[in-house]
């Protein structure tokens, strides 16, 4: 069994024959082999999953591939401009130390990416309440929400 | 996780037909519970009935004293509505505090509700509004269809379309969050309708949200916290998990049920 999905992952077309149960993670990186696309804990929790979905952040192991369909899907490859310049939320990050191992970096950014146009010059206590789908075990957070700081007012 | 059959049927009619002839079929909302429950095979459809290309399902109207909520709406959608917000904030803060952002992204109102978790959110605010659930075949009052732990009155194949939430004269929602799963260990929804005061349950039930009429009598001839903080909620019908134990949730009750009041005096 199987099902024909087509969407749009970083302004690319791309359309595949998937199993059904096919998960949104499991399509952008088995099939995809975008693999900046992490899988922290497989049950919803972590956000290192983190994607953006018709510009909305949204956990990739806890949706199929098929919900996806006819959506603009933006994962951390990306970001980056085309001539590889990062983006303002990536700059923010390394240059705040805002990851150590850096496995949920990828959905940290993206998760902080949509709040750009959400917060105007949000307090450090509304960074750490916006971010609480995003887990972090090695950082303590402190470098995070300064990057997130940062990097929202760098994206004007 | 076992595989199913998926379809996206773009009526509520072919989505009816669908979910009524397959024995085994379940209809797919924002999947922030269902899939899960695929992957622990708690649930193992034949096939999926995905609702998200339905029309007519999404979406937040007033209509008369009623705020009315498509089921594909979601909690980040209800949390952002200006007509929620200015209506009934008590319900556009409850949404706002589901789970974490991305779940809220994805995460709906029908979903919610047709799952009816006990630890979950909704519940109260339907029961506590004393809301009217649409389906695709009648309307159900918010009293008769919660009827037990993860159980509803829906029958077989039917779908939520939206729920009717009567503006309330004032209203507040107070939830004690279990801090690693954001789900309610007690949550207390209290309002002043034009019935008089309802204050609805959430986390603490063995059989899920329920009323305690014992506050509404008290609260409807002084709607004041100290007219709730003295009633106590037997713990002999509540929860004990490893997260609190049944005396431990009697106790939240009554002190959240004040704080609720409290708030909607506008404290
Ligand atoms: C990390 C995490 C934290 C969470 N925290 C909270 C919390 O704090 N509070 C809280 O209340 N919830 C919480 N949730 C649950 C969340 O609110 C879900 O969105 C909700 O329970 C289910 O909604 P859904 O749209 O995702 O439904 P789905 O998962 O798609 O479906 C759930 C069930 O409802 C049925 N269904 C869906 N739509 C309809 C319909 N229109 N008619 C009939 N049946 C239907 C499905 O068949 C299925 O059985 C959390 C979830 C996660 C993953
Ligand atoms: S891997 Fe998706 S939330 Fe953890
Ligand atoms: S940097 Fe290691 S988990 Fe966040």
């Amino acid at each position: 069994m199987s099902t024909r999905i087509s969407m749009t992952v970083n302004g690319k077309a791309v359309s595949a024959e998937v199993e059904e149960r096919t998960l949104l993670a499991a399509f952008l990186r088995e099939h995809l082999r975008l693999t900046g696309t992490h899988v922290g804990c497989d049950t919803g929790h972590c956000g290192a999953c983190t994607v953006l979905l018709d510009g909305k952040a949204v956990k990739s192991c806890n949706m199929l591939a098929a919900q996806a369909q006819g959506a603009n899907v933006t994962t951390i490859e990306g970001l980056a401009a085309a001539d590889g310049e990062m983006h303002p939320m990536q700059v923010a990050f390394k240059a705040s130390h805002g990851l150590q191992c850096g496995f949920c970096t990828p959905g940290m950014v993206l998760s902080a990416v949509e709040l750009a146009g959400k917060l105007k010059n949000p307090s450090e206590a509304q960074i750490r309440e916006a971010l609480d789908g995003n887990y972090c075990r090695c950082t303590g957070y402190h470098n995070i929400v300064k990057a997130v700081q940062t990097g929202l007012a760098n994206m004007g | 996780m076992l595989n199913f059959n998926y379809h996206r049927p773009q009526s509520l009619a072919e989505a009816a037909s669908l979910l009524g002839a397959k024995a085994e079929g379940k209809a797919l909302a924002g999947g922030q519970t269902l899939v899960a429950a695929l992957k622990l095979r708690l649930a193992g459809p034949t096939d999926l009935v995905d609702l998200a290309g339905v029309g007519g399902l999404k979406g937040i109207s007033r209509e008369g004293n009623n705020i009315k909520i498509g089921a594909m709406t979601t909690h980040a959608e209800v949390a952002a509505s200006s007509e929620v917000k200015s209506a009934i904030p008590a319900l556009a803060a409850l949404a706002g505090e589901i789970g974490d952002r991305q779940v809220r992204n994805r995460g709906t109102l029908g979903g919610s509700i047709a799952n009816n978790d006990p630890a979950a959110d909704y519940p109260g605010a339907v029961l506590g509004l004393g809301a009217t659930v649409h389906t695709n075949k009648r309307s159900i009052a918010a009293d008769d269809f919660f009827t037990g732990l993860f159980g509803t009155a829906l029958g077989a194949g039917e779908i939520i379309t939206a729920v009717s939430f009567p503006v309330p004269k004032r209203a507040a929602y107070v939830k004690f969050k279990n801090q690693a799963s954001r789900f309610a260990l007690v949550g207390i929804f209290v309002a002043e309708t034009a019935a008089g005061p309802r204050v609805a349950v959430t986390g603490a039930g063995q059989s899920g949200v329920f009323r305690v009429a014992a506050m509404e009598t008290a609260l409807a001839k002084d709607f004041s916290p100290a007219a709730v903080t003295g009633v106590k909620v037997a713990a002999q019908n509540l929860n004990s998990d490893l997260h609190a134990t049944a005396d431990y949730r009697a106790a939240l009750i009554s002190v959240l049920a004040g704080r609720a009041v409290n708030q909607a005096r506008g404290g």
